[in-house]
């Protein structure tokens, strides 16, 4: 690599010929690479001029051929110019997750599946409130998929219900990501305008870096957690597009303050929409149901 | 602990880049982290070394170029600046903040080899 101009090559004489070719200068001598690379050319014309060893003789050198340009830690040597040279990059951190994410989206919008990617911190409810959902869609076509560290637990519950679903076990990760989901959906059928249900591992932090081409994500908070977890955790709320404050049949046995709850979830992010259930009683789910239909309309047209 | 994976990230787009643009080292590695993006520096930085090893950008230096947080008010109706997602308006004390910038977490640019 010609550290000058960024010409490719492997042997440092391929590189120079490169080099001139791009500057459009003819080679003068065979030799001369090596030399016109020690003067530093400031310009392009420089490079044509003849070699002397003027710069040599002022370090000391004898005045012949014979001389190290390997000593930097590049291996070669431009004097007057540092061998690093900075590499534009302008990517995104997660770019690799995010070109996957893109490919399940284009997937899914062209079956117009809506796909949901339901977050929240272990515990909050999130697989009885999918168990209930499946069961009040009855026989609308979906499928889940079950992100967990450990166990197949999940996708056997599902399973149970006669939904289709395919547990990811992320071992030690701590949420899912695009490359697992498009795994996921190519092991999966999918019939054409389903719901999509991906249940992420249940952590309030890392999974909202980490988009997977859902629609929304529905971040799930139970009522049982204290009304300033979104204050806590807000990087979640902020991604979610629905928030559900489950378990609100248990409101009266905990001291809550529901819509405390819900101020603080809005302030964390003033767009987001918010339904109160209960998974076990039934209660709001209506409203999450019509929530997802409303979704699914939105895809199929 | 997702600043691993955002370290493994920077690894592999490191490694690509030491393909298509030939470079054999990495001195320097400069990423834009916004103030929201949920990143913590620390982590990150404990996580880079760690992450790194064998890699071409093993002993590089880390820099990490701060942005701000932005936000659009919804009570003033005003573009404002920052510190938290939780802070109120700058302006008009409103606590009715949408993030619109901040969450940036990109790889600026590479000191190579």
């Amino acid at each position: 690599m010609c550290t000058v101009c960024g010409c490719g090559g492997h042997s440092v004489e391929d590189q120079f010929k490169a080099h001139l070719e791009k500057t459009g200068q003819a080679m003068a001598a065979p030799t001369a690479p090596l030399a016109v690379l020690a003067q530093a050319p400031a310009s392009v014309a420089a490079h044509s001029k003849p070699h002397d060893h003027g710069t040599i003789d002022a370090q000391g050198a004898e005045c012949t051929h014979d001389f190290h340009l390997g000593r930097g830690p590049a291996g070669t040597e431009v004097p007057g110019m540092t061998q690093a040279r900075l590499v534009e990059i302008e990517t995104d951190i997660l770019s690799k997750n995010n070109n996957y994410a893109a490919r399940n989206r284009e997937n899914l919008a062209q079956k117009s599946v809506f796909a949901t990617n339901l977050v929240s911190s272990p515990g909050s409810g999130k697989t009885t409130l999918l168990v209930k959902t499946i069961e009040m869609l009855g026989a609308a076509p979906l499928a889940v998929i079950e992100g967990d560290q450990q166990t197949t637990n999940d996708a056997d519950r599902i399973r149970a219900t006669g939904a289709p679903a395919i547990q990811v076990n992320t071992g030690k990760g701590c949420h899912l990501d695009g490359a697992m989901i498009e795994q996921a959906l190519a092991r999966m059928p999918l019939p054409d305008g389903a719901l999509l249900f991906i249940e992420n591992v249940g952590n309030l932090v890392c999974p909202a870096a980490f988009d997977l081409g859902e629609d929304a994500k529905v971040a799930i908070l139970s009522v049982t957690e204290g009304e300033d977890k979104p204050l806590k955790y807000p990087d979640m709320f902020a991604a979610a597009g629905l928030a559900l404050i489950n378990k609100v049949d248990l409101a009266p046995h905990c001291d809550v303050d529901l819509d405390l709850y819900e101020s603080n979830i809005r302030r964390v992010n003033p767009a987001i929409e918010v339904l109160r259930v209960s998974a076990r009683t039934g209660e709001g789910m209506q409203a999450w149901l019509d929530w997802l239909r409303a979704g699914l309309a939105r895809k199929a047209s | 602990m997702h600043e691993m994976s955002i370290v493994e990230g920077i690894r592999s787009v490191i490694e690509e880049a030491g393909q298509t643009q030939g470079f054999a080292r990495v001195t320097k590695v400069r990423l834009e982290i916004g103030r929201m993006s949920g990143v913590e520096i620390p982590a990150l930085e404990f996580a880079f070394d760690v992450v790194m090893n064998g890699s071409l950008a093993q002993g590089a230096t880390l820099e990490i170029i701060n942005l701000p947080g932005k936000a659009v008010c919804f009570d003033c109706e005003e573009n404002v600046e920052i510190e938290h997602r939780l802070d109120t308006c700058p302006r008009c004390g409103g606590a009715r903040l949408l993030v619109q910038g901040g969450d940036e977490m990109r790889i600026k640019d590479l000191e190579v080899l």
